[in-house]
């Protein structure tokens, strides 16, 4: 029976904005529907929509039935005896979602006190017996601590434990565990699964990553400006999706399982061109027609209405579904235009960049008017790699492992706290101000936000000039020059960013950073902030421009399914040390810490029928406080190697902090674990 | 809690001594307290008033690191010293702080708690009726100085007086001499002070009712679009109780800093409303004592100026730690 | 410009400007006229807005110091404002001990009463008037200038302005390309609020007789006069008061309409830093 109902639902903001046109879903006990859209395809809108939680002012009809009770057009005060019992809602962002002011016990206890008029001591009780529910540790000590004093991850689990509060027919999840890193995110995807089972809710899963709902979905909706184009059974839709865009989604998503190789070898995702389109009024015609590859006149005639296109109601909105019959042959794996240069061996190239036992603290004050000093974060404590010509080296690790950290204090060209940084053989300890401004223009920088790393006062001609200027160097045709390099048209010069889509202001930052012909590139989190489709068109810039201009890159990442797809070489760090170093192919072919063995567990894989499958073991609790790493190894506490340890073997993780050592058939390959998952390498 | 608010209470105590010393040092070598002896008529034989002004501290021919010796020397028994007509100024500070106190404190809580609340009811009624009329009402009168609105007020109180014959509005002193020997006793003289207070009170009342209703409705308008409060509605609350038990809570918070700021406005308001008033407090003495030269006078209220402020900082901090938990825990910052 | 307030801030700005601009060329009456005719009378086709009881034109005299009001206040604020904008700059940028040291001289003049110094000072400058600019401009810079410091300090870690580091651009023009720029807003919001406070506080120690003095005249100087016979004969302070009102509450307006438009998500929206 379904228990959520939506049809034709419009949601209209200002005169001519339209969010949502017309979107119709249903959920049954138990299940869980996954939408899936990229930003700006009217997914939250829906959402609020459903809940009846949209500003004053938004226009919105068709129809929401929640066990049959149309709940569109009711008063705020006839809503709120709905909402928070029968349809609950999870968001995004746990630390601003949550009342700062109060303790996380007393919020849970006032949903639970609103709509059962408990007494205060029994919704007290019932609030700890949820916590607990939803996997924090000490549950009874914890409901009284403030939102604050959690981590993301155990802010998203309150949210959780908040929304089953009082059993709800239907739970909407909005990007629940977009803000999480990835193994916290698999620990909240756990908890989801709990708090289904526990309430028997169906559940409304709204994410822009289609490897979340993969596994966790048993329907799928894909949402393309402000409107359902594909929905069905969710093993129909990834093994075989007939909406264009929803082929190119999945075609452009990079897979920590991907094929393993060099370049086009590595499999070239078909990228989707273009931004995608905004929620400017539709002219009646595919949304999608100038991204599509298969269009024909029939597209551009009417706005498509979805038909039945296979199994188990799986329809698409796609009237030219014969071109789709098979997704791969839909976008033409595009000519490599220039071949990879065939590469030297690696011991044979140039160091471009060289670390040795970087450390870097900051100093750490609590309280915002209690400010004293309270150690200090080890943000980076020793850490060692070179970076050769032409090779991309990736830092990954969680957020607050040290990388961005590491990046920054390579950047400033200057003395470390402790250890070296070598650049083109040059010791930036060394550097007098005029050498180090000269070396500037060997080292440059991307930025992670495409939004705040160009300055919005300027046009991106003069964005792209300030670093000739800087450095004396003549303008004469290079901003043009530039702008084709990163395949932007020279009428963007006289735009400024905020006239730019984000794919095409990360090429602009792209752009600046080469101005000066760099040898060595520091990319933060280059793609982080793209759409899944946008991604896959810088990425595949950044791979050609490195062929192209002999250039070595040092990529920052969270994302391993990105670096598997970019990157040759992968360091992976956590709490501000290297745990293991190595090629690409044999670190995620066979990791060899415990830790990087749980960061590939935990990222989600784009194919349902494998996640299902998957036996994977997940990390416990959060990581330790960085201010204060435990003596010994430091991943111990969450590590699931070293509970199976007998005590003379967990005894030496207890004490002994392990050293970085060689592993495997490669030279250039070494993990810091006492007890590595593959044998270590027989010291001659 | 208790070590940081000493740290802090020791840094503001070297900065309230660095004040003072320096308004003193600035009054004692500009101002000139002789002028009043040497304007009587007859005019009195220099020596005498040299004697009489060294006895006072205040003789302009003694350096000006001897007498500021003198003073600091004073200051450390507590005594701030002598009136140029030889009065000692402790009393008379202590007498006119209880007025001003009297004058200030209800004011100043009027007009703040009225504001916060207009201004929060402003914002969630944003565009309606009520809101344009708190935002007219606040931009009206925050464009009135004090000393306009302080007799804005009495051309208003002696029109009705006019009009209904009677003495509803006193605008000028504290009380009216006598009042409480009418029939109706203590009682009476209660009702006279009220009737003294009315004006006054108001014209304070009503300018921190201007800043405070102002400021509180954009902390407002900033929580009302914040997730928590969205999170509040979907729990199941009404907007009105999401907004109030959550939203307003929150936003007081910003609030604490706020009232830091005012407090300087309130004293400088508030030394106006006394001279306009008629009321003999600390304010209007500083006035008054400026024009007559008086330094040790000047030196005293500065010193008790910059203290108030100071105070009202250190409230400001409390009360932030107590509305905010982020900040009683500390979180990392 | 869109934002209504803003426009009507503008206006209401613009029409008291040219007031008193062109009201004293088309006015019969010279500011300093004494018409000894016509003492303490009420408006007449004569003398537009009444005389004082000396006798002098209450349309003229208002005028000018209307005219006085405005300079005063405009030049304060352009003055304080650039202070504050070099302090708030520099403190932020630099840091350290500048920083601190700079932090702790705004805490010193906040604390210090700046009606004793002004009150002290100004008698013994000579008390020109435009005397009275930087003495009002040095008391009314420190809460602008920990504004622009806070906004600095954030501004500092942007990427973009990372990014131009990290290009080699040299500080003096990392700060007046990239930071002053993106204070802007902040720097003409307030230089507008402070245009209405800095007119407040002339009024106000001219209303004490320690700012413009006899025989210049000033909004101030002419409320104070007009006040003792306000209950039975208000026009001069009527005038004088109302002008006064127009103004702050004209520049008030412009400077929250300019922060609506130029600063959306200001968390100090609405006034008091």
């Amino acid at each position: 029976m379904n228990v959520l109902e939506v049809t034709d639902l419009r949601v209209g903001f200002a005169p001519d904005v339209q969010a949502v046109r017309g979107v119709g879903l249903s959920v049954g006990q138990g299940e869980v529907l996954g939408i899936v859209g990229e930003s700006g395809s009217g997914k939250t809108a829906l959402a609020l929509a459903v809940m009846g939680l949209l500003p004053e002012g938004t226009r919105t009809s068709g129809s929401v039935r929640l066990r049959g009770e149309e709940l569109l057009g009711r008063s705020d005060r006839e809503l709120s005896r709905v909402r928070g019992k029968d349809l609950a809602m999870v968001f995004q962002d746990p630390l601003s979602a949550l009342t700062p002011v109060y303790a996380v016990g007393d919020q849970i206890a006032e949903t639970i006190r609103i709509h059962s008029g408990a007494t205060r001591a029994a919704a007290r009780a019932r609030a700890v017996e949820l916590l607990d529910l939803v996997g924090i540790p000490g549950a009874a000590r914890r409901a009284r601590a403030y939102p604050h004093e959690f981590s993301g991850g155990m802010r998203q689990r309150v949210m959780i434990a908040m929304a089953i509060a009082n059993d709800p027919v239907a739970i909407l999840a909005d990007e629940p565990t977009t803000a999480l890193d990835v193994t916290i995110q698999a620990q909240v995807l756990d908890v989801l699964r709990v708090a289904k089972e526990a309430t028997g809710a169906a559940i409304v899963l709204i994410t822009h990553d289609l490897a979340v709902v993969a596994g966790f979905a048993d329907r799928v909706m894909v949402m393309y400006a402000g409107r359902a184009v594909e929905s069905g059974p969710v093993d129909e839709i990834y093994r075989r999706p007939r909406m264009p865009y929803t082929i190119g989604l999945l075609q452009s998503l990079p897979r920590v399982d991907g094929p393993a190789g060099e370049g086009a070898a590595r499999g070239r995702r078909a990228p989707i061109e273009g931004p995608p389109s905004g929620a400017a009024p539709p002219p009646a015609r595919c949304p999608f027609l100038p991204r599509c590859p298969v269009a024909d006149a029939a597209c551009a005639a009417a706005e498509p209405e979805p038909i039945l296109v296979g199994p188990g109601g799986h329809v698409a909105a796609c009237v030219n579904t014969s071109a789709t019959a098979d997704p791969a042959a839909v976008f033409p794996v595009p000519d490599v235009a220039v071949p990879p240069p065939a590469r030297r061996p690696r011991r044979e190239r140039p160091i471009v960049l060289e670390v040795a036992d970087l450390v870097r603290h900051h100093p750490v004050y609590r309280g915002a008017l209690l400010r004293r000093r309270a150690g200090s974060v080890h943000a980076v404590d020793g850490v060692g790699f070179d970076v050769r010509e032409g090779e991309t080296l990736a830092l990954v690790g969680e957020s607050g492992c040290g990388k961005t950290t590491a990046l920054m204090e390579i950047l400033r060209l200057a003395r470390p706290q402790r250890g070296r940084v070598a650049v083109l053989g040059e010791d930036t300890a060394a550097l007098s101000p005029a050498r180090r401004k000269a070396l500037r223009r060997d080292v440059q920088v991307v930025f992670q936000d495409p939004f705040t790393s160009l300055d919005p006062r300027m046009r991106v001609a003069d964005i792209l000039a300030e670093p000739l200027t800087t450095h004396g160097l003549p303008i004469g045709r290079r901003v043009e020059e530039l702008l084709d390099l990163v395949g932007l048209e020279p009428a963007h010069a006289g735009r400024y960013p905020h006239g730019l889509s984000g794919g095409q202001r990360q090429r602009v930052g792209i752009a600046r950073a080469l101005a000066l012909e760099p040898r060595l590139l520091l990319l933060d989190e280059p793609v982080a902030s793209l759409d899944v489709s946008v991604q896959a068109g810088v990425m595949d810039l950044l791979e050609e421009l490195r062929a192209r201009l002999g250039l070595a890159y040092l990529f920052v990442a969270h994302d391993l399914a990105v670096v598997r797809r970019i990157a040759d070489r992968v360091a992976v760090m956590h709490l501000g040390r290297i745990v293991e170093i190595g090629s690409v192919d044999e670190v995620y072919g066979a990791p060899a810490h415990p830790y990087t063995r749980a960061l590939l567990d935990a990222v989600p894989l784009p194919d349902p029928f494998l996640e299902r499958r998957r036996r994977r073991v997940p990390l416990r609790g959060d990581p330790p406080d960085p201010t204060d790493p435990p003596p010994g190894c430091r991943f111990r506490s969450r590590c699931p190697r070293y509970t199976a340890l007998d005590a003379v073997e967990s005894r030496l993780c207890d004490e002994h902090d392990p050293r970085p050592r060689a592993v495997g058939h490669d030279a250039d390959r070494s993990v810091a674990c006492h007890h590595p998952l593959i044998a270590a390498k027989v010291e001659l | 809690m208790a070590a940081f608010l000493l740290r802090r209470l020791a840094n503001y105590a070297v900065l309230v001594v660095l004040a003072a010393s320096l308004a003193y040092l600035l009054a004692a070598a500009a101002l000139t307290p002789r002028a009043n002896y040497e304007g009587r008529a007859p005019r009195p034989p220099e020596a005498v008033v040299d004697a009489q002004l060294t006895r006072f501290n205040l003789n302009d021919r003694t350096p000006l690191a001897e007498r500021y010796g003198t003073w600091v020397a004073g200051l450390a028994r507590g005594d701030f010293g002598r009136t140029w007509q030889g009065e000692p100024v402790n009393a008379e500070l202590w007498r006119r702080l209880g007025v001003s106190l009297r004058l200030l404190v209800l004011g100043a809580v009027l007009g703040s708690a009225l504001g916060v609340l207009a201004g929060a009811y402003a914002a969630v009624r944003r565009g309606r009726t009520a809101d344009l009329l708190v935002t007219f009402l606040s931009y009206l009168v925050l464009a009135v100085p004090v000393f306009v609105l302080a007799v804005l007020l009495q051309i208003v109180a002696s029109r009705t007086n006019q009009a209904t014959g009677l003495r509803v509005f006193e605008w000028v002193g504290e009380t009216t001499p006598g009042a409480s020997d009418g029939p109706f006793g203590a009682l009476g003289g209660l009702g006279d002070r009220v009737r003294h207070l009315l004006l006054p009170t108001a014209t304070i009342a009503l300018a921190q009712f201007a800043l405070y209703s102002r400021y509180q409705r954009s902390m407002m308008l900033d929580v009302l679009q914040a997730d928590f409060v969205r999170t509040a509605r979907a729990k199941g609350l009404r907007r009105r109780d999401a907004l109030l038990r959550h939203g307003l809570r929150t936003a007081l918070i910003p609030m604490t800093t706020y009232f830091a700021y005012t407090s300087g406005l309130l004293l400088l308001g508030g030394m106006f409303t006394e001279k306009l008033f008629g009321w003999h407090g600390v304010g209007e003495w500083l006035i008054d004592s400026v024009t007559r030269g008086d330094v040790n006078a000047v030196a005293a209220v500065n010193c008790v100026a910059a203290a108030a402020v100071l105070l009202a900082g250190m409230a400001s901090d409390v009360m932030y730690g107590v509305l905010d938990p982020r900040v009683r825990t500390g979180a990392v910052a | 410009m869109r934002n209504r307030r803003a426009l009507c801030g503008c206006v209401l700005l613009g029409l008291l400007l040219s007031l008193s601009i062109a009201g004293p060329l088309v006015s019969p009456w010279g500011w300093d006229d004494t018409d000894f005719t016509a003492f303490r009378q009420g408006p007449s086709a004569r003398h537009w807005f009444g005389t004082t009881p000396s006798g002098r034109d209450v349309f003229a005299l208002t005028l000018r110091g209307a005219q006085k009001s405005l300079l005063i206040g405009v030049s304060v604020a352009v003055v304080s404002t650039g202070l504050a904008a070099l302090f708030g700059t520099v403190a932020g940028f630099v840091g350290g001990w500048t920083d601190r040291v700079l932090m702790w001289g705004v805490d010193l003049l906040l604390v210090l009463p700046s009606l004793l110094v002004l009150a002290v000072l100004s008698p013994r400058l000579g008390g020109h008037w435009l005397l009275l600019v930087p003495l009002l401009a040095a008391f009314l810079w420190m809460v602008t200038a920990r504004a622009v410091r806070a906004m600095t300090l954030s501004v500092r870690e942007r990427e973009s302005v990372l990014a131009a580091r990290f290009l080699g651009v040299g500080t003096p023009r990392l700060i007046a390309r990239h930071i002053v720029p993106q204070l802007a807003s902040l720097l003409v919001v307030d230089a507008s609020v402070n245009v209405s406070v800095a007119v407040i506080a002339e009024s106000a120690l001219s209303f004490l007789g320690i700012g413009v003095r006899a025989p210049d005249v000033s909004l101030g100087t002419l409320i104070a006069d007009g006040r003792g016979a306000a209950t039975t004969y208000p026009w001069p302070f009527g005038c004088a008061a109302g002008l006064l009102v127009l103004i702050v509450l004209a520049v008030n307006l412009l400077g929250d309409g300019l922060r609506d438009v130029l600063d959306p998500l200001s968390p100090s929206r609405g006034g008091g830093r």
